[in-house]
Formats: C-alpha cells, structure tokens, sequence
C-alpha cells in the first residue's frame, strides 16, 4: 500500500517526508510500548501510536520503518519532527484513535495475507 | 584477522529523551561499512534496548561496539543497582521500572529478552549494587 494511501484513509495531516508518500509499505504495528514494538521485526513498515516523544522515532528508526502515524490528532513534539526529518521518515497526524486507524488499514488489506492492496 | 574497529559511547543517564543516540550513531557506521540491513537492525535494536536500560535502570553508563572479521560485540556497562535475580528479569513481561517509565512507552519487560533474542550470544555480569555489564554478540 502506498504511503499516501494509508494518508487518505486516515485522513492524516503529513508532517513530514511529504516526498515519500508514493513509497510502498506492506506492514503495520500500533502499539505505545515501544519495547513491544521492538520485539516483533516483519518490515512493517508503519508504526500507530499515541506516545509521543522522541523514542517513538529512534524506535521505528532501528526497525527500519518508514511512516509513523500519531493517532487522535496528538501534536509530536518538535524534537520529534526535527528527528523525524534527520532519519527521513514520513510523519503524520490522524483524527481516528488507535483502534480505528487499525482497523481502517487493516480491512484496507494492510499487513493482511492475500490481501490485495 | 584484522584489527577490531571500535566504537565508544557515554550514554548520559539524566537525559531520557538523548537515550538511543549511541544506538542510532552505531547503525549510522555499521550502514557505511556496508553491512546487511539484518545483521545492522539486530545489533542497533539490542544496543538501544540496553542503552534505554541503562537511562532508566542504571543512570547511564559505556557503551563499547567492537566490529571483527567474524562478528559484532556490543558492551554496555554501567555502575547502576545491579540485577538481583536474571533468571526473574529475564522472563518476557517481568520489569521493575516504575510508571513514569511505562508512560514513556518502555518498562514491559522486553528489553533483556528483546537483547537475547536479537543476538547469538548473551552475557550477563551483574553485582547488586556495584552494576552490570552485558556482552552481546551477532555473528556475522
């Protein structure tokens, strides 16, 4: 699934890596424990969360992911953004909460197998 | 056999939101010498894993990266409260840090096996009260 699809679904405010958003993802993890997220590596990819600070970034960083989405219109911090922009990653902010935004991409087809997306 | 490169780090253990940078500088060199994007993500998630460990258990300490022909060692060592039982601390959900830490996203007790896991090899040297120093190896 393209980046900028996840956007459109979500209905996400890109904060940045705006150039990014016609690359492919084919994963996706939400969590706010960032331990748990750091237990599970499957290339997903995108990264759902609430927590903001700036090991939300580090941690999708040493997972090699790509896009994190912060869920609930939460506002990331500018440490956040500023590192977000050093490691190249698309951030964004959506208005669903954590369990919409899943299920969204989830029936989408993301991260589903045999899904077509 | 050639010379081991090395890298050393202070992990500062006031600063919990600079914790990770050691890991992140690590991955950034482990890139440049060209090796497998598996073999850097298993080295830099158990890194940062012991690195948040020591922010949060241990107020900081060393971090000390060995890159050899045949593997990659990874030494985190602080003066910290020690681990009284590893056995306990290193069974998956087990964690001792307190909520303000949970509310940072980290203490559900997957830090050390999260280490173990990422690795070939795993040593645990640890006194109660003097501190603790883990030996991570990924073979390459």
């Amino acid at each position: 699934m393209k980046i900028a699809k996840i956007q459109e679904l979500l209905k996400a405010e890109v904060l940045t890596g705006e150039e990014c958003l016609e690359d492919d993802v084919f994963a996706a993890c939400c969590s706010d424990m960032m331990s748990d997220v750091l237990a599970f590596v499957k290339d997903q990819g995108v990264l759902l969360t609430g927590l903001l600070n700036s090991q939300v970034i580090r941690t999708a960083n040493m997972m090699d992911m790509v896009c994190i989405v912060i869920v609930r219109n939460k506002v990331p911090t500018e440490e956040m953004i500023e590192l977000a922009k050093e490691h190249g990653l698309v951030l964004m902010r959506s208005p669903l909460r954590a369990y919409e935004a899943s299920g969204v991409l989830y029936y989408a087809g993301l991260g589903r197998e045999g899904a077509d997306v | 056999m050639s010379e081991p490169i090395r890298f050393h780090y202070d992990v500062d253990g006031e600063n919990f939101t600079s914790a990770g940078e050691a890991s992140v500088a690590v991955k950034k060199k482990l890139r440049q010498l060209g090796y497998p994007p598996d073999v850097i993500r298993k080295v830099s998630i158990a890194m940062y894993e012991g690195e948040i460990n020591m922010v949060i258990h241990a107020n900081g300490g060393a971090a000390d990266v060995e890159v050899h022909d045949d593997k990659i060692v990874i030494i985190l060592a602080d003066h910290g409260p020690g681990i009284p039982n590893v056995e306990l601390a290193m069974q998956e959900g087990y964690s001792t840090a307190r909520d303000n830490i949970r509310a940072l996203g980290f203490g559900a007790g997957m830090g050390l096996p999260n280490m173990k896991k990422y690795t070939d090899d795993m040593k645990i040297d640890t006194e109660v009260g003097v501190g603790t120093t883990i030996t991570m190896t990924v073979n390459l």
